[in-house]
């Protein structure tokens, strides 16, 4: 311990084993815990087309346009070893061609410290809901949840799905083409 | 450390360099083989031909940052699923992606195809994709994210955005070996 270069080597060595053991110490308090909190959601509009799909292969399928209702409390969710809950709104349903799809209608990122309340009302989707095909016709169960991605500060990266979810039909007509 | 279980330096003193110089090489194929075994070993428990990834780009801000650390799996078992932050490689690129699923359409017997995007950009991955492809499929996937662990990986980016300092790193490296006498 008696040049400078022993005592940086020493001085970092030690912050580095510190560092690590902290690290591991948020990893492990929360890696056990239970993250789900119960949500509402509800449809207020459902409205169905049949359009060429201009977001990718350019066939014929059916576009879903819902608007809905979210509110779920995740303050309980937030810990120290919580940096940033990504909520995502997804419909899952089944078609005759496909056995399980899963659409993204809807995302949020919500940092530590940003309001965890959320209460939204007659929300548009972010995302368009196209389906591989025509299957969204007349489809007797689309299911909404609402889910959240826990990103750590450091640690396991949890998909949570929030307790309570909305099922719906799809009407059976197509609604005649608007321009918009 | 452990160094001193692997090899009894013998007091004979005639053949002192010769000796010596042959058991530090011993024990740095030691330290190289162990190194080589732990990441294989973590290939087959993790199922990923990549199990550890650098994130090199902020396409996923503000969850992930450049030089973050992703630990990833890639299990048959495990479905892919929406939400899901999926690493996957581009037919004919070499350099992986960390995004997100946002859209996946499955069938009866597994087959899945689905669609990407990152946090922070605002259209989807198509664009990204090969030309006329519309959908990445099982094949296309490195693996997924579990686990997470910040700024680790900085070291891996500034040694590629500067070769000089991973010249210079590996230089001190090479030296620190052959002048320490452990």
């Amino acid at each position: 311990m008696n040049t400078v270069l022993s005592r940086a080597n020493s001085l970092f060595a030690f912050s580095l084993s510190v560092m690590a053991a902290l690290t591991f110490g948020c990893f492990i308090t929360t890696a056990f815990k239970e993250r789900t909190v119960p949500v509402h959601i509800h449809v207020s509009k459902v409205l169905l087309k049949n359009v060429d799909d201009f977001t990718g292969p350019r066939e014929r399928s059916d576009l879903g346009i819902i608007n809905f209702d979210i509110s779920a409390d995740l303050e309980p969710i937030f810990d120290w070893n919580v940096k940033e809950l990504f909520l995502y709104l997804s419909a899952e349903y089944t078609t005759k061609s496909n056995a399980l799809n899963q659409v993204v209608l809807w995302d949020k990122i919500i940092q530590r410290g940003e309001k965890t309340n959320i209460i939204l009302k007659d929300v548009k989707s972010k995302y368009f809901f196209f389906d591989d095909g025509n299957g969204l016709r007349a489809n007797k169960n689309v299911t909404l949840t609402l889910s959240w991605n826990v990103v750590p500060n450091a640690g396991i990266l949890p998909l949570i799905t929030g307790s309570g979810h909305m099922s719906l039909p799809f009407p059976e007509t197509y609604e005649t083409p608007r321009s918009y | 450390p452990f160094q001193n279980h692997l090899l009894v330096f013998p007091k004979n003193r005639c053949t002192c360099h010769g000796l010596r110089l042959y058991y530090q090489v011993l024990n740095f194929g030691m330290i190289v083989s162990s190194a080589l075994m732990i990441w294989k070993g973590l290939m087959v428990v993790t199922g990923s031909e990549s199990p550890i990834v650098v994130v090199l780009s902020g396409s996923m801000e503000p969850a992930f940052h450049r030089g973050d650390l992703l630990f990833l799996t890639n299990r048959v078992e495990d479905p892919i699923r929406v939400g899901e932050i999926v690493v996957f490689r581009i037919e004919g690129r070499e350099i992986p992606i960390v995004h997100r699923v946002l859209k996946i359409h499955e069938k009866e017997n597994g087959d899945i195809k689905f669609l990407t995007k990152g946090d922070n950009n605002s259209v989807d991955d198509r664009g990204l994709y090969k030309q006329g492809q519309h959908w990445l499929e099982k094949k296309d996937v490195v693996g997924r994210a579990r686990g997470f662990v910040p700024y680790i990986g900085i070291v891996t980016i500034l040694m590629n955005d500067y070769p000089k300092f991973k010249y210079a790193v590996l230089f001190l490296l090479g030296l620190f070996v052959l002048v320490h006498r452990e």
